[in-house]
């Protein structure tokens, strides 16, 4: 791995599925983007966008159905074997949006902990239950609750259980889809702190996957916007999120209300109208060309494709 | 200030549970004006919801209590009465959706004939009138094809659009008082968008009063006139939207806006999380219910409850000893 190569490089990648009836639906169509070491990659996009799942082909928990994505230097399989998982899963790991489905609840705290680590030979035994309490505390949990169950703690908690899960087997990169958007706002801001804190510790590379675009402007470093499976923008976070060049992240940003009533007594609604269609017979349209304020002739007949304009990628033809 | 339309004194509800008595709500109070917008903002579990739904029944008793106070609405009182001068209390006078409108709506039933149904039942018009005024109330809401949408059944339509369903079902009676709780927390930010200009645009055409009940301080900051804080089952602070965001007066409403990203330019800031968690309100502790996690707390917090300070503005009220002549100011 030489100096400047990305962490995890996505090359076109595409997750379909198929239909009854023949149909395909493209969840995700040939996305490509580069993630840093140690950089934290926002992505924002309504439900249905493909945000998830292009986060969950990238560590294989979904398979890809074209493309390729490449972990430091390292192409990694279309369709992963379990020895694949053996190999991979202690680099990537994920932290779930649901605290409460996302954990087994006839598991104690301590075996949802340890059970990464006990799979993949990591520890001893003796060692795991030392390691487990090291991750309580490490979260912000006490090593007493490892004989809890999770039904005993609060969503904030959970989600520092599933926080400790992922990160016990010390990967490189996390995949954090939608951490925060099941908690309070006082918690949320104690979750972010904590991934920031162990982002900062360890050395991770996180792709952050929300729809919150205030707080995701406020962990990452870039940002990503999705729209019905295709990357449309991506570039610093305070760029994109300051001045949005794509009408897709104009429209986000300006629904996205502001804790200020002064500003927002001031602020122009441009509300988009419609809501994110079915990601299939798209046909060559741009994805957005239904909904989009600006729209040309040229967006019915031929997709945009990412192109550099001044310091970020934007999929538009206004910027042809 | 002319009479409000709704006043609130002094409601305290409790809940029987296995573990206790679960005292939710812990003497509240606020008031209404007509036309205007009352957020309630507070973290899961302070009492929020609770609070409003015992003003329109929906509270279960038991094992739910109203143990005190009164509501009036224009000076009648409607705590536990489900009608008042012949008009229903919940559905003719104040109308209310929920953050979840998918458990709301029955599965089995055509969208048009849910919305008609309280129109056939309780206001007494026919059938077929009922199902054309059904389809009204759609457009109203901008459901799109109207007519043909009110034929589907629930299963068939997108969260935002069953929640322009759930504000037609709410206003179909022609409430005076629309409670939304938590509205658009389910939704995308561009829907979001859309249902609360949806919602403005109804209030303002019909004089409605709204109630907001929220934890987003984005959402309060769009649509709200007056804010209400609560914080383990009490009112913790009252004010315009401006007194609460430019100039509160309560650690704890600090404290939310600190925990939030504000996006006024691209310098970093540190977000500051409120650290532990909100008291056990099975024993709720006989001082301030935020003094376990606030950061300015004082002796006299521990054991005594703070009274109502008034911060000099009209209607600007935070219980908090800070605002005591006797408290120090060393920060």
């Amino acid at each position: 791995m030489t100096a400047n190569e990305p962490l995890i490089r996505a090359d076109s990648v595409s997750r379909h599925f198929s239909l009854p009836q023949g149909e395909v639906l493209r969840a995700v169509d040939q996305v490509s983007l580069d993630i840093a070491a140690r950089e934290i990659l926002g992505l924002v996009g309504e439900s249905g966008s493909g945000k998830t799942t292009f986060g969950k082909t990238l560590i294989g928990l979904l398979d890809k159905t074209a493309g390729e994505v490449w972990f430091k230097g390292e192409k990694l399989p279309a369709r992963y074997t379990p020895k694949d998982f053996a190999r991979f899963a202690t680099r990537s790991q994920m932290i779930f949006q649901d605290p409460y489905s996302s954990l087994n609840p006839r598991m104690t705290v301590g075996e949802i902990i340890a059970e990464g680590p006990r799979l993949h030979d990591k520890a001893s035994r003796a060692e795991l239950k030392d390691l487990v309490a090291d991750w309580l505390t490490r979260v912000g949990l006490h090593p007493d609750h490892a004989s809890r169950y999770p039904h005993e703690f609060s969503g904030g908690q959970r989600q520092r259980i599933g926080i400790a899960r992922a990160l016990i087997l010390e990967p490189e990169f996390v995949v954090c889809d939608e951490p925060i958007s099941a908690l309070d706002v006082s918690v949320q801001a104690q979750v972010v702190n904590l991934l920031g804190d162990l982002k900062a510790s360890l050395g991770l590379t996180l792709l952050f996957i929300a729809h919150d675009l205030s707080m995701v402007r406020y962990v990452s470093d870039r940002m990503g916007v999705m729209y019905l499976g295709t990357l449309v923008e991506l570039g610093n976070a305070d760029d994109v999120f300051f001045e949005p060049k794509h009408p897709y992240t104009e429209l986000l940003i300006s629904a996205n209300p502001e804790p200020d009533p002064k500003r927002e007594r001031l602020r122009a609604h441009t509300t988009i109208t419609g809501e994110i269609p079915s990601a299939t017979g798209l046909g060559n349209a741009c994805p957005f060309a239904g909904r989009c304020p600006k729209v040309m002739d040229v967006c019915r007949a031929e997709r945009p494709s990412l192109r550099s304009v001044e310091n970020r990628l934007v999929a538009c033809h206004l910027f042809e | 200030m002319t009479r409000p339309l709704l006043e609130v004194e002094d409601l305290a509800v409790e809940f029987d549970t296995h573990g206790g008595t679960v005292k939710a709500v812990r003497g509240v109070s606020f008031a209404l004006h007509e036309g205007q917008t009352l957020a309630v903002v507070g973290e899961s579990g302070c009492g929020k919801s609770v609070c409003v739904q015992s003003l329109v029944g929906l509270v279960p008793m038991p094992p739910g209590r109203i143990t005190s106070g009164s509501a009036r609405l224009d000076g009648e009182q409607i705590l536990g009465r489900e009608t008042v001068g012949g008009m229903r209390v919940r559905g003719q006078l104040i109308g209310m959706i929920f953050q979840d409108p998918m458990t709301s709506l029955n599965p089995t039933m055509r969208i048009g004939d849910q919305i008609a149904e309280p129109l056939h039942m309780h206001q007494g018009m026919r059938r077929r009138d009922a199902r054309m005024r059904a389809i009204e109330l759609l457009e109203l809401s901008q459901v799109g094809e109207a007519e043909k949408r009110s034929r589907q059944y629930p299963f068939e339509f997108s969260g935002g659009m069953l929640q322009r369903v759930m504000i037609a079902c709410a206003l179909a009676c022609e409430p005076r008082i629309l409670i939304a709780d938590e509205p658009t927390t389910a939704l995308d930010v561009t829907i979001q968008a859309q249902i609360l200009s949806l919602m403005r645009d109804l209030q303002r055409e019909r004089k409605m009063s709204l109630i907001l009940i929220t934890h987003d301080l984005g959402v309060v900051a769009q649509m709200a006139d007056e804010v209400v804080v609560m914080y383990a089952g009490k009112v913790v602070e009252t004010g315009s939207a401006d007194d609460i965001f430019y100039a509160s007066g309560h650690p704890y409403t600090q404290g939310l806006k600190s925990a939030m990203p504000q996006n006024q330019d691209r310098r970093a800031q540190q977000l500051e999380p409120i650290a532990g968690s909100p008291p056990d309100l099975f024993d709720p502790p006989t001082g301030c219910g935020y003094f376990e996690r606030c950061p300015r707390a004082m002796q006299v917090c521990e054991a005594h409850q703070p009274p109502d300070f008034d911060l000099g503005k009209v209607q600007h009220r935070c219980a908090c000893w800070l605002h005591d002549a006797r408290a120090t100011h060393d920060s």
